[in-house]
């Protein structure tokens, strides 16, 4: 197990298509946590960015980039990418200087502005790269994958596309109440299976969107917050585990899996071991979880998370969502925030705006959607190339 | 009438005529499979080996899932003049044992699909760029 560190600050910029600069968005979440932690900027030690690749150089040296933009104040900075897990890399980086006693109060930060439509590789002429070629060779985009997953799901479980759109009128139900939301707006079943098919059997209501957004937390270790007479959430775990060969299943940016003629795959599944990593470290188990944040880039996708974060056996997630166990008011929600259905993914903020749900949900602040009673909850999603990702926190 | 002359998207990935194949790469240490062509390292954290012999991969297998595409991708897809939805299906290997994606050929749509279905390997044109047709490796329901 390793070490408890606090969170002593939590902030967001609403998700949108604001059409601004993401070091806009980055600042305003930087500066809310920072009330939030009662800090000033110049108390910070070590300041975390989570790099975005598509805003130029400033993206790329987020760390610095923010440094910067609060006021050059000699702060150590850290850059951090791992696809769509940039955030919680950047949360487990300032997380290790801090259980290092190599800093005492670092910020996190991730912002991003993208562009509309289907997420594309790099420009050019890029022959050894597989996310290049899957476009090029194939047609195979982001929603391809996500319609893989729901496809084997209706033929292995039994799935309906009602299931699907159901994921979908729950979340755009939870995030009603969620003012940093994108899309604040009720969907019947009836419409979301109205909506035009993008990739079968996935509809556009059913994909999340692409966003602007930022997201910040203040973290520290237990001692500074002791020392300040604050009873902080705590971050119990970080999971950033990769695949163990072979990787047998079919995961993005990859049109081939590894062979497991020679070598038998493990028992677990990549993103089963994500959520496993995490709760070994934090000592907890899907038994302790009062709630969870999971990467839904598709309706479908979501109710593969319940298993791989162990909410219910493979193959009854289904059941799970149709008692309405996952929704505010049932035993375990997901995605209370209202997840990506409501957000759409602004990528290096989207794993830190997990845990600024996870932190409101346990300070009960929540609002309208507050569960009652949080005591822990889980985050889980995954980047490209083998970026697992998941955090664990508690009062 | 003449022909458009014919090339494959990608040179040496797979072999053309009434059966073709994907051409993988096995492992001389461990005996593994790669798709595409792994030549410089052994995968396998087991294994150490650099040296690699290329292999025809076994030409069905069965499917995993499958999808239809209705939206235009963005580049680099050559969409052509006019985008036509198309599906895919991602294919599990009978000896190797490794799924590998890919369109399916010209006329069959999801309703002739179903998980755990026996495909082959097709060679079919993916694109025409500057009066030649380029070519890809397809999934195809095997006649029973």
């Amino acid at each position: 197990m390793a070490k408890d560190v606090a969170i002593l600050g939590v902030g967001m910029h609403p998700w949108g298509k604001w059409g601004k600069n993401f070091v806009e968005y980055g600042l305003k979440a930087c500066n809310d946590a920072l009330g939030d932690a009662g800090l000033d900027w110049q108390d910070i030690e070590v300041v975390a960015g989570a790099e975005t690749v598509r805003n130029g150089y400033a993206g790329y040296v987020a760390g610095a980039t923010f440094a910067e933009a609060l006021g050059w104040s000699g702060a150590r900075v850290l850059t951090s990418y791992a696809a769509c897990a940039s955030g919680s890399q950047a949360i487990n980086n300032a997380r290790a200087m801090i259980l290092a006693d190599m800093a005492d109060v670092i910020l996190v930060v991730g912002a991003d502005t993208t562009p509309k439509g289907f997420l594309a590789p790099n420009a050019g002429e890029r022959w050894a790269d597989p996310d290049w070629l899957r476009f090029r060779l194939m047609g195979c985009t982001n929603p391809t994958y996500f319609a893989l997953y729901a496809r084997r799901r209706m033929d292995l479980y039994g799935a309906t596309e009602e299931d699907f759109a159901a994921v979908k009128v729950k979340n755009a139900r939870h995030g009603m109440a969620n003012p940093n939301a994108r899309y604040h707006k009720e969907f019947t079943q009836e419409q979301v299976l109205e909506s035009p098919l993008v990739a079968d059997p996935l509809r556009l209501l059913e994909i999340c969107a692409t966003s602007d957004g930022a997201a910040a937390v203040v973290i520290s270790s237990m001692d500074y917050a002791r020392k300040r007479n604050i009873d902080p959430i705590r971050i119990r775990a970080v999971s950033t585990v990769t695949p163990t060969y072979p990787m047998t299943s079919v995961e993005m940016p990859y049109f081939s899996t590894d062979s497991a003629a020679v070598v038998a795959p493990n028992e677990m599944s990549f993103k089963a071991s994500i959520a496993q990593a995490a709760y070994e470290e934090a000592g907890l188990g899907p038994e302790d979880m009062s709630m969870a944040e999971v990467y839904d880039l598709s309706s479908a996708l979501e109710l593969d998370w319940y298993e791989n974060i162990g909410l219910c056996p493979e193959g009854d997630a289904e059941k799970l969502l149709r008692d309405g166990e996952t929704t505010l008011g049932g035993r375990v929600p997901v995605n209370p925030s209202g997840g990506l259905a409501c957000f759409g993914e602004a990528v290096p903020a989207q794993a830190i705006a997990q845990v600024c749900e996870l932190t409101w949900q346990l300070r009960g602040q929540a609002g309208d959607r507050q569960i009652a009673g949080a005591q822990a909850g889980i985050t889980a999603n995954i980047g490209l190339f083998g970026h697992g990702s998941s955090v664990i926190c508690s009062t | 009438m003449s022909q458009s002359p014919i090339q494959p998207t990608v040179a040496g990935w797979f072999t053309d005529g009434d059966e073709p194949k994907l051409i993988g790469t096995q492992c001389r240490g461990c005996g593994t499979y790669f798709f595409p062509k792994q030549e410089l390292f052994c995968r396998n954290p087991s294994c150490t080996s650099t040296d690699f012999d290329e292999v025809e991969l076994s030409r069905t297998g069965r499917i995993w899932s499958y999808t239809k595409h209705y939206y235009a991708p963005p580049e680099p897809y050559i969409t052509g003049d006019e985008f036509e939805p198309y599906t895919i299906a991602a294919v599990e290997l009978e000896t190797e044992k490794m799924v590998i994606l890919g369109q399916v050929a010209n006329g069959f749509e999801p309703e002739d699909l179903h998980t755990g279905q026996e495909m082959e390997v097709v060679v079919e044109k993916l694109y025409e760029q500057d009066g030649t047709d380029y070519t890809v490796w397809k999934w195809k329901p095997r006649a029973s």
